[in-house]
């Protein structure tokens, strides 16, 4: 097959016809800030923390693919700017209280804010009033933390063949909704793919929290990235 | 009653061959005979076309036309754009909600009447109106307005609050409407004389290729605001290797201001679908959607039937004109209140039975749109001009406009002029001559191309109307100098937040915060690090958001920044350090007060 070839940040590298530009970056051991694109399936192209400037003009890294010769800006102070002010978009929009969540250290958001440097938020809080749905058994959804990154959704339709949920309104109104009044009523069970997708602490299995002491939760450990950067090293 | 929703659903669906990817016609239809889309209804709908539950409710959430509570028989839908502020929007939104002891929002306790707002309905040249259900009331003072509910109280029949008929094709027994043309200027491209099917035989005449040739050369762009070339957007989509491929319309014509693809579906319909043929022809396709804004629903009756004229004189359906392969046909596909469905992929998935929330691109809708086939989707204007350059040659059109802007545009002028409607103008006019002929008010800014562009002051007039200079989908919008930029900023901003699809982070919050800024300058309580905060914060928005609303969201403020500096620059101050201007110590008392449930002591 034939290679394409583009370059990052001034590296030359390849990519595979039709790839994008995060999947070829990662394969390179290039870090891609990213938060709604989760494993294979089709990119949502929502978060935008992945954008990156693509010669010349602001692209999501998760849904543009590699054209030949393409110029890909990813580590620079004008990238860095965008992204920490979209994360913190995503902090103000919602209610995060990092020291109680049960997520906390094993947080997708909470790994790239460290990652980004960010101690507190930049823009005033929005406080919007959230519910929370403990009505299933064995799993909570808590829209305080929802991002609204569709992995759920996604999850559920492809890889558990469901479709416990979707997003309703539009706009600020847009939120997460299940297939039914509450989670209960859906056919979610606790070993569904989709109960382990959400990199927040939105969608959460029940029982389980606190489980890991400080100092060894996932992100302790290492910082978000690290794992595909080690691949270059 | 459960059996008869049920049998009402199923008859609904079964119109539509159970097909999910008619979604949006299934859940007007429902909404049209019980006044909501109930959860019944939409468990009902879902099994029966497949789906699921909170499938249909997400695309019945998206629109805000579709409903999922009942409403009132009659819905009342009070416009509150810019124009009609200006207008007298309050007054008129106050003497309903007397007349009818209800605040805006709600519905009559006997669940006759709901008064609501609404974003633009495309009638800012007879500002104030409204819909009352799908009937245009326009021109509206609070007398009008009282004497409405008055009537409306007594009848609960929209269509007889109809006294009086527009001009033209308003008179029509299809239409009935009091709504007004307003044509000031009659062009040759729009206005002249058109015979059904002459466009289309001379097309017929030559091969497609030619025919896309022809577009070229003429150097035809969109009208509908990016001004891509229409003719290499038909031969992408003709090279584009498919079994099938797609002619869609957009007549969404949601942009604030803008109102000049209602007149040519009201008066130019045939040359409208001409050039949807015409295109059809071109590309290799044998279906047609004219995507219609909710708004104009009053129009469709009529327009179905000049479809049907046009089947029964063999200008639609198979074998047109005689042509042996030429088989081409169109549908109308209704809108429910959505002014993003505009954008062109947003508007292919509102088609498909989705939300209407854009897609990513690449690919684009030529090389892969309306159920993954190639697509072209052109703005009204575009095939009404398409058509006319198929009768009257590429030299022709192209002699007329400026030198790199060929042909004319119809710009849709409303605010603070003598004679707001519709002007069919050369390219290469200027904003000030525009100004003249409208006969603006003490004209001090104007917003040309709506909210997506940027207000421009005095300075700028002598600019001209093309793709070169200042680049217009149509709408002209006139503020005499009295007028508040930055109120107007402000709410331009609101109509963004309420727009948005909420897929992207910065177009859904980032706005937010951008609207939070402003009203912090607006209302005095500004420091000079917000005006580069407000900039610093448009940037990331125009930057990283998906589509073109992001994109252009935050240009009313840039706008006001850029070209009303002075304005900005006087509202705010530095405060004392350690002060938090926007921290109100007596509201922060009454809301704590509110809490602990007593009266605070020492204040
Ligand atoms: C938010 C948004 C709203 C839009 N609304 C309209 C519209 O109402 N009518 C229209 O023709 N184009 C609209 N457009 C532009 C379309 O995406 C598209 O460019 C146009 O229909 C192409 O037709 P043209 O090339 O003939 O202009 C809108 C774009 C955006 C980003
Ligand atoms: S619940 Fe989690 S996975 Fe689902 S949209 Fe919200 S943040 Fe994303
Ligand atoms: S920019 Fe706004 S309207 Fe466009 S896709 Fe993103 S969120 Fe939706
Ligand atoms: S990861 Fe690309 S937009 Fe979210």
């Amino acid at each position: 097959m034939k290679h394409i070839e583009f370059t990052i940040d001034g590296k030359t590298m390849t990519a595979k016809p039709g790839q994008t530009i995060l999947k070829a970056a990662e394969a390179h051991g290039v870090y891609i800030p990213h938060l709604c694109a989760y494993k294979d399936l089709i990119p949502h192209g929502s978060c935008r923390v992945c954008s990156v400037r693509c010669n010349g003009r602001i692209q999501a890294a998760c849904v543009q693919t590699v054209s030949e010769g393409m110029i890909v800006e990813n580590d620079t102070p004008e990238i860095h700017e965008f992204r920490k002010a979209i994360l913190d978009m995503l902090f103000v929009e919602g209610n995060h209280f990092c020291m109680f969540c049960e997520k906390s250290g094993q947080c997708e958001l909470q790994a790239l804010a460290y990652r980004f440097g960010i101690t507190a938020p930049q823009f005033p809080l929005l406080e919007p009033e959230r519910e929370l749905d403990m009505s299933h058994p064995d799993v909570y959804l808590d829209h305080n933390r929802c991002i609204l990154c569709g992995r759920c959704v996604r999850v559920s339709q492809d890889l558990d063949n469901k479709n416990c949920f979707q997003f309703v309104g539009r706009g600020h109104r847009k939120r997460l909704k299940v297939n039914g009044e509450a989670l209960a009523e859906t056919d979610l069970r606790v070993t569904d793919a989709v109960v382990a997708s959400c990199p927040v602490g939105a969608l959460m299995k029940k029982r389980v929290g606190y489980a890991i002491p400080i100092g060894e939760r996932h992100f302790d450990q290492q910082p978000i990235g690290h794992a595909i950067e080690e691949k270059n090293s | 009653m459960k059996q008869a929703l049920a049998t009402v659903v199923q008859e609904i669906c079964k119109k539509y061959d159970f097909d999910k990817q008619r979604m949006m016609d299934i859940v007007l239809g429902v909404q049209g005979r019980f006044g909501c889309i109930s959860v019944e209804a939409m468990d009902l709908i879902a099994e029966m076309v497949g789906s699921h539950r909170v499938e249909v409710e997400s695309v019945v959430t998206f629109y805000s036309f579709l409903s999922l509570k009942p409403q009132g028989k009659v819905v009342i839908r009070l416009c509150d754009d810019i124009v009609d502020w200006m207008k007298g929007y309050d007054a008129v939104a106050d003497a309903m909600s007397k007349a009818l002891g209800i605040t805006m929002g709600e519905t009559t306790s006997d669940g006759a009447i709901t008064l609501t707002k609404t974003p633009c309905i495309g009638m800012s040249d007879q500002a104030p109106a409204a819909l009352v259900n799908d009937v245009v009331v326009t021109n509206l003072s609070p007398e009008r307005a009282q004497d409405l509910i008055h009537n409306l109280r007594r009848h609960l029949d929209p269509q007889q609050l109809v006294t009086t008929v527009g001009d033209g094709n308003h008179s029509h027994p299809l239409i009935r409407s009091m709504v007004r043309n307003n044509i000031r200027r009659r062009g040759p491209v729009h206005f002249a004389d058109f015979e059904a099917g002459q466009a289309l035989k001379a097309t017929l005449a030559m091969d497609p290729e030619a025919v896309i040739a022809t577009i070229r050369a003429s150097r035809l762009r969109g009208r509908g605001g990016a001004g891509f070339a229409t003719g290499l957007k038909w031969e992408l989509c003709r090279n584009t290797p498919s079994d099938r491929r797609y002619v869609l319309c957009n007549a969404d014509e949601g942009e604030p201001g803008t109102f000049k693809d209602r007149v040519l579906l009201t008066e130019c319909a045939a040359q409208v679908f001409e050039g949807m043929t015409i295109a059809g022809y071109a590309i290799g396709a044998d279906t047609g959607i004219v995507y219609l804004r909710g708004e104009y629903a009053y129009l469709r009756p009529y327009l179905e039937q000049v479809l049907e004229e046009r089947r029964a004189n063999g200008l639609l359906g198979r074998q047109i004109q005689g042509h042996p392969s030429f088989h081409f046909d169109i549908r109308i596909q209704m809108g429910a209140g959505a002014y993003v469905c505009g954008e062109e992929t947003a508007l292919i998935s509102s088609c498909e039975g989705h939300r209407g929330d854009p897609k990513n691109r690449p690919p684009f809708p030529p090389q892969c749109g309306y159920l993954d086939r190639p697509t072209i989707v052109n703005n009204v204007e575009s095939f009404s001009a398409a058509a006319r350059i198929m009768l009257k040659g590429a030299p022709w059109f192209e002699a007329i406009g400026s030198e790199r802007t060929t042909g004319t545009k119809l710009l849709s002028v409303s605010g603070d002029c003598r004679k707001p409607g519709v002007y069919e103008v050369p390219f290469g006019i200027s904003a000030r001559e525009v100004l003249e002929l409208a006969e603006a008010d003490n004209p001090g800014a104007v917003l040309i191309g709506g909210p997506c562009r940027q207000m421009l002051g005095p300075d700028r007039f002598s600019g001209r109307i093309c793709y070169d200079d200042l680049a217009t989908g149509g709408a002209f919008i006139i503020f005499n100098r009295a007028r508040n930029k930055l109120a107007i900023a402000e709410r331009y901003l609101d109509f963004f937040i309420d727009e948005s699809c909420g897929h992207c982070t910065p177009c859904r919050v980032g706005l937010q915060l951008l609207k939070n800024l402003v009203h912090k300058v607006v209302t005095g309580a500004g420091e000079p690090s917000d005006l580069a905060e407000m900039r610093r914060l448009s940037n990331i928005i125009i930057q990283t958001s998906r589509c073109g609303l992001g994109q252009a969201a935050p240009n009313p403020v840039l706008g006001a920044l850029e070209n009303f500096s002075a304005l900005y620059t006087d509202l705010v101050s530095e405060r004392s350090p350690g002060l938090l201007s926007t921290f109100d110590l007596s509201r922060a008392v009454v809301d704590a007060e509110l809490r602990v449930g007593r009266q605070s002591k020492y204040v």
